[in-house]
């Protein structure tokens, strides 16, 4: 069973992933195991194609593909539904948000993995707020920091994209082997020495892996917040207004623009990953 | 350093009046150990044995001081045990290999170095070096995952010997391997030892494997954990496969079981004992934490 | 290794958690980081709030205590008095009406709740037969899961208003919505958890010539069940959170949803009604969280050990 199992998909991983045991056939083996979706994703455009040719009706809620990628060309710069310029926007949204709650989430992450009475406190009031929808409180980042302030939405996104990094990097700080630990104290290192060598390196994984939810959860945050109101010229706008308009291709193409979008973001976080700690893919087995 | 078997001098570690017991809410649940004794020469490699729960890990982290004992006192070289910690005095060796994933087998090696402050060319011919000594020259840049348990266990040793430390702790070394690379990694050790000169106190659930390798068998009992015996290793070095097959070592082999038994121990066929060895570390770690 | 692998990928976060510290303990910190945010929260406005005056007041009346400092964040807008937070549960919910915000919020939270509930349920069920068929097809797992999970880097937010118009802005758009955000978690942990078995025991089972079912039914579901509920915990919120946002567009009026809309609109003369909608929002995510866990404790009594839930 082990051996037949195959890749166990994580939350955040990238799974459909053969275990490729050496080196050898690793370029036959990725096409194999790539394929199915390949199919997949051809037989899902060609099918709404020549449904969007069958039926005339269906292609008012759902468009042909091709028509869509016309509604992008025609919308990507000028007009009423510029979609470029509105997912720029959202985009440098998410990002700041991301920044925001990634460094806040790591200096309390640090923090709590210093002091045990931190950690007390902060990891169930994490575990508390896994449990509160925190989108709630979006027309409430609004009112505070002003409606057209990119920075209210940003902060929307900072505060999903907290939580997660700051519980699993206190994880991946605290959570470290017990044998580790010895062997640093029989070398009589210090707890500085210790940071540096076991825990952070112990708790980049854990980092790489709520920064990958945390690249989704940025845009999620950025377009909640735009949905409770704020400047025109984003997506979250565009897709409300363009459905209200009944411009059904329209709406379509932005949210394939936030689909690729969020993908793109999330693939150059999957990349970074493999960068910085290659050991971590090779260990979960999809080398 | 002195070379190995020098019994005249002083010892390197002695042990007076050691107690540890283990407590939950003040109330004393485990005596771990009891008024032990033991000196250990310089050059000297000594083994602990008996059964699960004696405390011979206990005992082996009370000497590196990874735990304090309720009572009694270590020296080593003179100096109490957290002295000689912070000195450096001591390599470590678990049952687990405990490599870094992040680090190359070359760099699990320099670990130590680092810490001690040497410089970057210092350490990496010294970590060349001491990979030549275990036979992994070739794997300097592969990472612990990629090579197999018996190899990793090398890098470990490896790593311990590194800086070159007074005494070297071995807490079941090879309690995860098979019979046949355990085997394989007793003359790798004894050939390091006869190499380096350096103090080893082994800890093991192995008869044969004790009584191969040490100058001096420490044969403990359980509940609580006491010296019940100390039988002294005269079979000649270096030792090989025909020690293991010479009247003298099944005679040996024969009075250490013996001296488990009087003990009260019900030691099961040596060797294959793979989990016993946790219990031993988690009522430690349940000291610590 | 297999355990080693999975906790030094990071996947702590979907494996089954595990208690750490006492349960008295626990309340006891949480307890007092609200006393602490409520006492950091009060304590601002002490320093640079507006002038404070008696709870409810109407602005002409006396001033309490004329705060040293003016800070704009803290004013009566951006950040009310906790107590008039608390009292406004006590007013009418809209001028004139005879229900107060209490009554008003929680039928809301009820009606939401129940919108979730259904999209937890249906999302719950797609996600455990999705995950039923993807431990048993390495072709169809390869086929489908990059989607199952490209679908949730997508944000999801984004479709909402689609699949209003799609399903006619009534509640089957909300609870196709909440079943959305809901599948995810338990697919993925599912198939994890349907995988987490023994290889030992499967192979006992081989010589037994036990049926696949036999497997499924005896063997992979019950080793399954933590990986399962850790996955419905966090499908609970996420069904809540898309029962809230599908309202919005779907103009269902009676939800919690529709109640945040409502009440921003009317923040710059009420601020205190939209952090009670908050607050409520807030409640509801929790009790249905605390219903899961409840209902986890209940089924997973005795493990580990046990094989059967």
């Amino acid at each position: 069973m082990s051996a037949s199992a195959g890749p166990l998909p994580q939350t955040a991983g990238v799974p459909g992933r053969g275990r490729t045991a050496g080196q050898a056939g690793r370029g036959a083996r990725s096409l194999g195991t790539y394929l199915p979706a390949i199919l997949v994703f051809v037989g899902v455009i060609v099918g709404l194609e020549l449904l969007g040719n069958l039926l005339k009706l269906q292609t008012f809620i759902l468009p042909k593909p091709s028509a869509v990628l016309a509604a992008l060309g025609a919308n990507w710069s000028t007009g009423r539904f510029a979609l470029l310029p509105s997912a720029l926007n959202t985009l440098q949204e998410a990002l700041l948000g991301l920044v925001i709650g990634t460094v806040v989430g790591l200096v309390v992450a640090f923090a709590s993995a210093r002091w045990a009475s931190a950690r007390g406190i902060l990891l169930p009031l994490a575990v508390a707020a896994n449990a509160v929808p925190i989108i709630a409180f979006a027309p409430l980042l609004n009112n505070w920091f002003g409606l057209l302030n990119p920075l209210s939405k940003a902060l929307m996104a900072a505060v999903l994209v907290f939580f997660p990094i700051m519980a699993n990097v206190t994880r991946g700080l605290v959570q470290v082997e017990p044998a580790s630990l010895e062997l640093m104290r029989s070398y009589a290192a210090s707890e500085w020495t210790i940071l540096r060598k076991v825990r952070i390196p112990n708790a980049l994984p854990y980092f790489f892996t709520a920064l990958k939810v945390a690249t989704t959860l940025s845009l999620i945050g950025a377009i909640v917040g735009e949905y409770f109101g704020g400047s025109a010229t984003v997506l979250g706008r565009m897709i409300v207004q363009s459905a209200s308009a009944l411009k059904f291709d329209v709406t379509w193409a932005a949210i394939l623009l936030g689909a690729v979008t969020g993908i793109v973001f999330y693939l150059l976080v999957a990349l970074a990953e493999r960068v910085v700690i290659p050991w971590a893919a090779a260990l979960r087995g999809d080398t | 350093m002195t070379a190995p078997n020098s019994a005249a001098a002083g010892p390197v570690v002695r042990v007076a009046g050691v107690d540890k017991t283990f407590s939950r809410g003040g109330r004393v649940v485990t005596k771990a150990l009891e008024a032990i004794d033991l000196d250990v020469v310089r050059g000297e490699f000594i083994s602990l044995i008996g059964p699960s729960g004696c405390g011979k890990s206990t005992l082996l982290r009370i000497v590196g001081d990874l735990t304090s004992p309720s009572a009694g006192t270590v020296t080593v070289n003179g100096k109490p045990a957290e002295r000689a910690r912070r000195d450096r005095d001591y390599g470590m060796v678990f049952q687990a290999p405990v490599l870094f994933d992040w680090r190359t087998v070359e760099d699990n090696v320099k670990l130590p170095l680092e810490i001690l402050g040497w410089n970057a060319a210092r350490r990496t011919a010294r970590a060349r070096e001491m990979l030549d000594l275990v036979e992994l020259g070739e794997f300097v840049k592969h990472h612990p995952y990629q090579l197999s348990g018996g190899m990793q266990q090398r890098v470990a040793i490896a790593r311990a010997l590194a800086f070159e430390p007074a005494i070297l702790l071995m807490d079941e070394p090879f309690g995860a391997l098979d019979e046949m690379t355990r085997e394989r990694m007793n003359d790798e050790v004894l050939r390091i030892w006869e190499q380096t000169g350096t103090t080893v106190i082994f800890v093991t659930h192995s008869i044969p494997e004790a009584v191969y390798l040490s100058s001096r068998v420490v044969v403990m009992s359980a509940r609580p954990g006491r010296i019940t015996k100390i039988v002294d290793v005269d079979l000649p070095r270096p030792r090989s496969e025909d020690t293991r097959e010479s009247r003298r070592y099944f005679e040996l082999v024969t009075e250490v079981r013996e001296a488990l038994r009087s003990g009260g121990a019900d030691l099961d066929d040596a060797g294959t004992m793979a989990g016993t060895g946790s219990i031993d570390r988690a009522m430690a770690e349940g000291a610590v934490g | 290794m297999a355990t080693a692998t999975a906790t030094r990928g990071g996947l702590a976060a979907a494996a089954p958690e595990r208690a750490t510290g006492g349960r008295r303990r626990r309340v006891l910190s949480a307890v007092l980081v609200f006393v602490a945010v409520l006492v950091v929260w009060e304590g601002l406005k002490f320093l640079g709030g507006t002038p404070w005056r008696a709870p409810l007041a109407e602005p002409g009346s006396p001033i309490l205590w004329n705060p040293p400092f003016r800070w704009a964040f803290v004013n009566d807008l951006n950040l009310p008095h906790v107590w008039n937070i608390g009292l406004t549960f006590l007013q009418p919910w809209q001028r004139g009406a005879d229900r107060n915000v209490a009554q008003f919020l929680f039928d809301a939270a009820l009606f939401t709740w129940r919108e979730a509930a259904l999209g937890f349920v249906v999302g719950a069920t797609v996600g455990l037969v999705l995950a039923t068929i993807f431990v048993h097809s390495r072709l169809l797992e390869r086929a489908f899961v990059p989607y199952v999970v490209a679908s949730q880097t997508i944000p999801i937010i984004a479709l909402a208003p689609m699949i209003t118009y799609a399903f006619g802005g009534n509640i089957a758009s909300v609870v196709v919505i909440a079943t959305y955000l809901t599948f995810f978690p338990v697919t993925i942990a599912m198939i994890r958890g349907l995988r987490s078995l023994d290889p030992r025991a499967l192979e006992l089972t081989r010589s037994y010539a036990a049926s696949r079912w036999q497997v499924y039914r005896k063997l992979r579901l019950p080793a399954s069940l933590p990986y399962l509920f850790t996955a419905l915990k966090i499908a609970a919120t996420a069904s809540v959170v898309g029962a809230i946002i599908g309202e919005g567009p779907g103009g269902i009026a009676n939800g919690l949803g529709r109640v945040i809309i409502t009440y921003n609109q009317y923040y710059i003369t009420e601020p205190e009604k939209l952090w009670a909608a908050i607050i409520a929002s807030g409640i509801l995510g929790v009790v249905f969280y605390l219903i899961v866990r409840a209902v986890e404790v209940a089924a997973l009594r005795g493990r580990p050990g046990a094989a059967e839930g």
